[in-house]
């Protein structure tokens, strides 16, 4: 249906967007931004990260103020001066940053968000029949910090559209759905086009822009280099317009002799009672990563992904040492730096709070996490950190990682999601650990730093180390993995070897296809 | 039998201060902001409530004069803090000992004079019924007052969509100005309302507990509140458990003390504070609850991005 109901050329716009133009410091987010949405479209906003699209987007939500330009609503020049006056015009937001409230219950933070006086029972059950209806399932009662982060979309999503807004703003939407998911997804964006809603749709997954976008509006560096109809252009010349040069495909040079290389990472028997009432159990997982090969764990959102990369990882010890092995070592009882020093390295989901400190700099967070492997290098003799070395050392992996930012030693929480990520990669890839995993290493990440980090994952491989990676972006697990294993409810499959391996046969295994993955963890009680 | 109900009548009177701060200082700190001034803000309406009622000879304009001066004492923190995003725990102490400070100041022509104390309360017929009577139609009007408010607190927070949004501003600030919502206005009205919940508590002591104005008679009554409010992990209800076991050990640790049992006076004096912590912690064992209630943004500054 998305050829038949296109955009309508004939009103005038809803939504029009003069000169806006944001100035931090020295520093020009938005440069006299022109952008025209019309009723009924979904219009695509596209840009590496740190191009400004957050800050053009946290303005017209009235989270920031602009220095200059204008904002027409219905040809009515309007100021938004505060999310709630967003709300009365009809704009809603689904973030990208989620803005939810960990101690509350789905919902009350729906509740939240909504400005009418109805009982909390009657928004639960509002907010329930509408995420069946849409195909996004959700249990209204269920505490938001048990939530994984697919699941917490589903919350932002569901309580944007129980505001019945008439300009939906999603940023990154897709990037914690499966594929089944986003199909959804997008039949419910397409269903609320055909309503006469509209949309703006940000996000670095091309191929889904010019599936679903009528409109395409690129920015770079604060400003706006082109609009375009994604359906008439390819991924590849809407990459080229969003980073301004050719962007360097991954390329997975054949793996060698990794069916007689040693294990390094060797999971046997992993099992885990669940921790809260709301985790995943995990269940007699079973698993080897050999010295030269990527292995991908894909899954569906809250399927016990966060409970594997914990116990792999040493955030919580096994009482079985032997079910988790590095380099032929028992090391279930160890702590995370007692594995770091075996060789192996980690990387959470989570890049703010939990991979990285966000009030702390750069180089703090890199001496943060490599003071016990790094002792030598970073700390002096009587203990007194070698700050010399440690800025250095952040510098170098600021180069190596291409990361961008705005002063030279900034803030983890300066840096846009993209950039944070390939410096947290990369102060783990800087130690050439014989054993990597990595949990969503691209969440959230635009095309350009997204392609510099699976092709730095892909390098560690192949110079001999075992490469684990968790995601939920099948796109990435397929450009990146030798083998696909699927975790379904606590359970891992056998890796599928990629040559086998196919979208639906993934997707099939992700939904519980597998004989004894039949229990199906998105029904919801 | 009139012993019994003399010393439960005096264990309500110790507790009701403790209650009524505690009760404010939790509104605060569920709004995310840790306003460590309480002990400064009692002694403060202790010393305005007592002056008040001396010059005019009516206790319940002293009484409405201790609510007032411990407001207007908690905006001086809500300012500093709030909108120029000091540091709260620097900021709360520094309230403290100028509160501590000032009453002496204030006070020095007060000292020796004696004070006008609240009558308790008296529905003739009732009030003079055995036991009950006194106990639940007798004492004095806080007494009431600080029942009614842990009631109309615990409604509010749990109950209220105003309730609900400041306990999501102090969960996250971040999230809740992504929503619209006026964490700043909201915080102000939190630090004052514990500002005169903290008055009223001074003014129960110099114009009920003792009528009369004493140097520094809140005694640490703050920080027993500011304790209380940790310990009940942010729950009303178990701040008037708390504020009673406290209320009831330091009593009865001062009857022991009159018998004179043969054991040290230090240790019976430290009994209360330690029967507290034990009893509240036994409670908060279910660190899925503690999880639930503790507001995760308390003590941080926010200065929104504009």
């Amino acid at each position: 249906m998305g050829g038949t109901v296109s955009a309508n050329h004939d009103g005038a716009n809803l939504l029009e967007v003069r000169g806006l133009t944001k100035i931090f410091g020295t520093l020009t987010a938005c440069n006299h931004i022109d952008l025209n949405i019309a009723r009924g479209e979904i219009h695509a906003l596209l840009g590496e990260n740190g191009a400004g699209k957050s800050t053009l987007v946290k303005m017209l939500f009235g989270s920031l103020e602009p220095n200059a330009g204008e904002i027409f609503w219905d040809g009515m020049p309007v100021k938004i001066t505060s999310p709630g006056v967003a709300k009365k015009l009809g704009i809603g937001m689904v973030f990208q940053h989620f803005s939810l409230f960990e101690a509350l219950t789905a919902a009350e933070n729906i509740a939240l968000s909504l400005n009418d006086g109805s009982p909390i029972s009657t928004i639960a059950a509002k907010a329930r029949a509408l995420s069946f209806s849409y195909g996004l399932p959700l249990d209204p009662e269920s505490l938001v910090g048990d939530l994984s982060v697919g699941e917490r979309q589903r919350i932002e999503i569901i309580r944007c559209l129980l505001q019945t807004p008439q300009l939906i703003i999603l940023d990154e939407p897709t990037s914690v759905l499966t594929p089944q998911e986003a199909d959804k997804l997008f039949e419910t964006l397409e269903r609320l086009r055909s309503e006469g809603k509209s949309i703006l749709y940000i996000s670095h997954r091309l191929e889904e822009v010019k599936r679903i976008c009528d409109h395409a509006t690129v920015l770079r560096h604060g400003k706006v280099v082109g609009h375009c109809n994604p359906r008439q252009e390819t991924a590849a010349s809407l990459a080229r317009m969003m980073v301004g040069s050719e962007v360097k495909a991954v390329v997975r040079a054949p793996a060698e002799g990794i069916d007689t290389a040693p294990a390094l990472l060797e999971i046997r028997g992993l099992t885990r009672k669940p921790a809260t009432p709301f985790a995943i159990p995990l269940k007699n997982i079973n698993l080897a990563v050999r010295a030269g090969e990527v292995i991908g764990i894909a899954g569906v959102a809250g399927n016990g992904q966060g409970e594997f990369f914990e116990s792999v990882s040493g955030e919580v010890l096994q009482q079985d040492a032997g079910s988790v092995r590095i380099r032929g070592k028992d090391a279930g009882g160890l702590s995370i730096t007692g594995r770091r020093l075996m060789g192996a390295a980690f990387v959470p989901e989570e890049r703010l709070g939990h991979g990285a400190a966000p009030r702390m700099k750069l180089s703090e967070n890199l001496l943060l996490s490599r003071h016990a492997t790094d002792g030598k290098a970073f700390v002096g003799s009587g203990g007194m950190v070698k700050n010399g070395a440690v800025y250095s050392a952040a510098q170098r992996i600021i180069t190596a990682m291409d990361v961008r930012k705005s002063a030279p030693d900034p803030e983890a929480a300066a840096l846009s999601g993209g950039n944070l990520q390939k410096f947290i990669v990369g102060r783990e890839l800087d130690r050439k650990p014989s054993v990597m995993v990595v949990n969503q290493p691209t969440w959230g990440v635009d095309a350009g730093a997204a392609a510099h980090i699976r092709q730095a994952l892909i390098e560690l491989a192949r110079s001999g180390s075992a490469v684990l990676v968790i995601s939920q972006d099948l796109d990435e697990l397929f450009e990146l993995s030798d083998a696909i294993a699927v975790m379904h409810n606590g359970e891992l499959s056998t890796p599928l070897p990629i040559a086998e391996a196919t979208f639906e046969k993934v997707g099939l295994l992700m939904g519980g296809a597998e004989p004894g993955h039949a229990e199906h963890s998105l029904e919801v009680a | 039998m009139d012993i019994t109900v003399n010393i439960l009548l005096t264990i309500a009177t110790a507790a009701t201060p403790l209650l009524i701060a505690a009760i404010g200082e939790l509104v605060v700190e569920r709004s995310g902001v840790l306003n460590l001034g309480v002990e400064g803000m009692m002694i403060m309406g202790a010393v305005g409530g007592f002056g008040a009622g001396y010059l005019t000879g009516s206790p319940w304009i002293g009484l409405l004069a201790a609510i007032i001066v411990g407001a207007l004492f908690s905006l001086l923190f809500a300012v500093m803090t709030l909108s120029l995003a000091t540091n709260q725990v620097a900021t709360g102490l520094s309230l403290t000992l100028l509160g501590l400070g000032l009453s002496g100041m204030i006070g020095t022509s007060f000292v020796g004079q004696p004070g006008v104390r609240l009558p308790n309360l008296d529905i003739p017929g009732i009030s003079s019924i055995p036991v009950v009577g006194r106990l639940i139609f007798g004492q004095d009007p806080v007494f009431y007052i600080s029942i009614a408010l842990t009631a109309a607190v615990m409604w509010f927070l749990f109950k209220t969509r105003t309730g609900l949004t400041l306990r999501s501003i102090g969960d996250s600030h971040t999230s809740a100005h992504a929503l619209g919502i006026k964490v700043i206005r909201y915080r102000y009205l939190s630090v004052i309302f514990g500002g005169a919940c903290a008055g009223l508590a001074g003014g129960h002591l110099s114009l009920v507990y003792t009528p009369q104005w004493v140097e520094n008679m809140s005694a640490g009554r703050g920080w027993i509140a500011l304790a209380l409010v940790v310990f009940a992990s942010w729950r009303p209800w178990r701040v008037l458990a708390g504020a009673y076991i406290f209320g009831a050990v330091w009593i009865g640790q001062l009857h022991a003390q009159a018998f004179g049992i043969p054991v040290p006076s230090q240790f019976l004096s430290s009994l209360p504070y330690l029967a507290t912590i034990v009893v509240l912690v036994l409670i908060s064992r279910n660190k899925r609850l503690t999880m639930m209630n503790t507001p995760a943004s308390l003590g941080q500054p926010f200065v929104p991005d504009r």
